[in-house]
């Protein structure tokens, strides 16, 4: 029987670990990860999760852990944010170019410096060239939910490549809301052990994993292979997500979920928590101003969803995506993306760029609200000066 | 007297003849020993070091399955193998009555430098595994630059002058770990050498630290013919010493009848070409203090 429990986000990705049955779980600490590692740690000291925990010294050796651990053919999960996920960044590319399913929640949290324990998505953001799945969710049932849904796209045999669970550090992580604790049994049909035989150190079976090569033997062919299972994963994220809509009557619209897209002529696009107030936004201002306008949350970061996006965006006639991370020189990691997704000649959507609520900065209901209302009004408009816009700084 | 290996190892193979290292390397002779201990029911974890070339570099491999994560964490490479095998025990996907020997191989460099936390890390969690050290004194395998455990006064390329810095201890930092065994070890002695990793093997499961003295034909400048030569020079003179740590309780396990000089070793490497007296003075200095915090 699903439970209703008050839980916070990093309970939520702990239960959904222990429901995923995981088999080893290497962490350190880290703000505002933590409370993943000490409640993982007594539900195996408890005897509730038949797991090994290893409190490893950094989160170098927590990835490489993890990695190895995987490579025996153990499922694998682990937690951690900001510096800590920069620390094992080489490792990440590790476990995706072994094609190693290993699980991770990111519990985003702002680069340093200045140093903080709130939040933004420049951690995360900025591990997009590894090879890991990325999917962003907006609140603790989503990070809860999207824990197993993990494994099984991760562990797809079309797949088989690492999933991070991004969600927000504090705003998220942190604040308790109510989460629908999975049935564990349904849990189980949903998503069957990992046994793997691609990658798996067998002495019966030997293999050398992480070949080293002196020319540039099938270094192409390996990274395509990674670049033809991110493509494959798309239909594999849908696929999993009505899955678990089947099982669990929840979806979440696999790469990225829409809302009032039919007739609008302008969109916001965002991801993470900043879409609740995003969503409320949007509705408000069709429902009770009547202005033609959508809704875009983005849930997979990687694999970038271009055609998709490009199906769903391509009738609108501005689109405003906001991101709480930037790349500085560039523009805002997200934007960047979905920019990529109009390669043709004809009329395409006017896309411009937000990047707010860095270092955990609130963004409110009017700021997105105002950022809305400009959007309408420059809809027309054949060009804007500069798309990237830095919203919120102080004295600007 | 010194048995050869052939007496009392198995015939049978796990390392691959035609291996890239170069003509003389002390590690393949290292390897194929620890290879024969450990048998089939082995799984290696290599870190950076120029064993990676017969076990890693495509199209070589060793005989039973093999992992290489980065240069750094392969002693965490232990940590998850024997995290795994615990928990795929108790779930009954591998057989409980199996045993598998868990090992991680690296560099010098690797291990007292980039690879030290994950190392100490690996070593106070007293996970599963044997350790080896491949200790040719220098970071070879890109080319010989220093490391922390080059000898003072050793020319490397990043060290044209001489290294003004002794060696690092490693073992003697792993001995402070607490864990069940720390040895040292010669491609010179391979009875001794032999004995402590079957010991080891047999021991009940912890985390178990071996250094290996490799003499480096190419880096210390010497002809290759000579490997074995100066792995035994360096136990007679005391450069390196052959000793055990079981449970914290140290023993010397070989010690030469009568110590000899050091300039007896130093003097056939081009490595240490150019030192003055003093420098040789020093040396000799630095021996005589470890040995006698040996013998106590």
């Amino acid at each position: 029987m699903a439970t209703l429990k008050m839980l916070t986000g990093n309970y939520a990705a702990a239960y959904g670990a222990k429901l995923a049955r995981v088999e080893v779980f290497p962490a350190f600490p880290i703000s505002p990860q933590s409370p993943v590692m000490e409640k993982i740690a007594e539900f195996i000291e408890n005897g509730e999760l038949d797991a090994e925990f290893i409190p490893a010294e950094s989160e170098h050796s927590v990835m490489a852990a993890a990695i190895a651990a995987e490579a025996m053919g153990a499922r694998t999960f682990t937690a951690t944010s900001a510096q800590g996920l920069l620390y094992m960044h080489e490792n990440l590319f590790v476990a995706s170019g072994i094609r190693l399913p290993v699980v991770m929640a990111i519990v985003n949290r702002t680069v340093g410096p200045p140093n903080t324990v709130l939040n933004d998505l420049s951690d995360s953001l900025d591990q997009r060239d590894t090879a890991w799945i990325q999917m962003y969710a907006e609140n603790a049932q989503e990070v809860h939910d999207m824990i197993p849904q993990a494994y099984r796209i991760g562990e797809d045999p079309r797949v088989l490549l690492p999933v991070a669970v991004c969600y927000e550090g504090i705003i998220i992580s942190h604040y308790m809301e109510p989460v629908e604790i999975l049935d564990q049994e349904k849990v189980d049909r949903f998503l069957p052990p990992y046994r793997p035989t691609h990658a798996v150190l067998d002495p019966d079976r030997p293999m050398s994993l992480g070949q080293i090569v002196m020319d540039d033997t099938y270094i192409t062919e390996i990274k395509y292979q990674q670049q033809e299972a991110m493509d494959r994963s798309k239909a594999v994220i849908q696929e999993v997500d009505e899955a678990f809509g089947n099982t669990f009557g929840r979806t979440y619209g696999g790469l990225f979920q829409t809302e009032g897209m039919e007739g609008a002529e302008v969109a916001l696009l965002t991801l993470g928590s900043l879409a609740s107030t995003v969503r409320a936004v949007v509705r408000q201002l069709r429902e009770e101003d009547g202005l033609p306008i959508g809704f875009i949350k983005l849930r997979a970061f990687r694999p970038f969803p271009s055609q998709e996006l490009r199906d769903s965006l391509s009738n609108m006639k501005a689109v405003a995506v906001l991101e709480k991370g930037v790349s500085i020189g560039a523009g805002g990691a997200v934007f960047l993306d979905v920019s990529h997704c109009f390669n043709r000649r004809d009329d395409n959507p006017l896309l411009i760029d937000y990047v707010l609520g860095l270092g955990g900065r609130d963004v409110t209901f009017e700021e997105v609200r105002n950022i809305a209302l400009r959007l309408f009004e420059e809809r027309a408009a054949d060009s804007v000066e500069n798309p990237i816009r830095w919203y919120q700084v102080r004295g600007l | 007297m010194i048995k050869n290996a052939r007496e009392i190892l198995p015939e049978e193979d796990f390392f691959h003849p035609g291996h890239p290292l170069c003509p003389g390397c002390p590690g393949g002779i290292a390897l194929r020993w620890i290879m024969k201990v450990l048998g089939r029911d082995s799984i290696a974890n290599v870190g950076a070091t120029c064993l990676c070339l017969p076990t890693h570099v495509y199209p070589h491999s060793l005989e039973v399955p093999s992992l290489y994560i980065a240069m750094a964490p392969s002693p965490a490479g232990i940590s998850g193998m024997s995290a795994a095998i615990r928990v795929l025990k108790r779930k009954g996907v591998i057989p409980a009555e199996r045993k598998i020997n868990i090992f991680a191989i690296s560099g010098d460099g690797s291990t007292a430098d980039i690879g030290l936390a994950s190392l100490s890390g690996a070593a106070e969690r007293n996970d599963d595994g044997l350790y080896f050290c491949f200790d040719n004194e220098a970071y070879m395998n890109t080319g010989i630059q220093r490391s922390s455990t080059t000898p003072q006064f050793s020319w490397t390329y990043s060290t044209t002058k001489g290294k003004t810095q002794r060696k690092k201890d490693l073992p003697r930092i792993m001995a402070a770990h607490d864990i069940p065994y720390v040895a040292t070890l010669s491609v010179g002695y391979p009875e001794d050498f032999i004995k402590k990793v079957e010991k080891a093997r047999d021991m009940e499961p912890g985390f178990k630290y071996f250094q290996i003295h490799g003499p480096c034909p190419t880096g210390w400048r010497f002809p290759e013919n000579k490997t074995v030569e100066m792995a035994r020079l360096a136990v007679e003179t005391g450069f390196w010493s052959l000793y055990e740590v079981v449970h914290g309780s140290l023993r010397v396990t070989y010690r030469p009848s009568k110590q000899r000089p050091v300039i007896d070793y130093i003097k056939l490497q081009g490595r240490f070409q150019g030192l003055t007296d003093a420098d040789i003075q020093q040396l000799q200095q630095w021996v005589d203090e470890k040995l006698k915090d040996l013998n106590q």
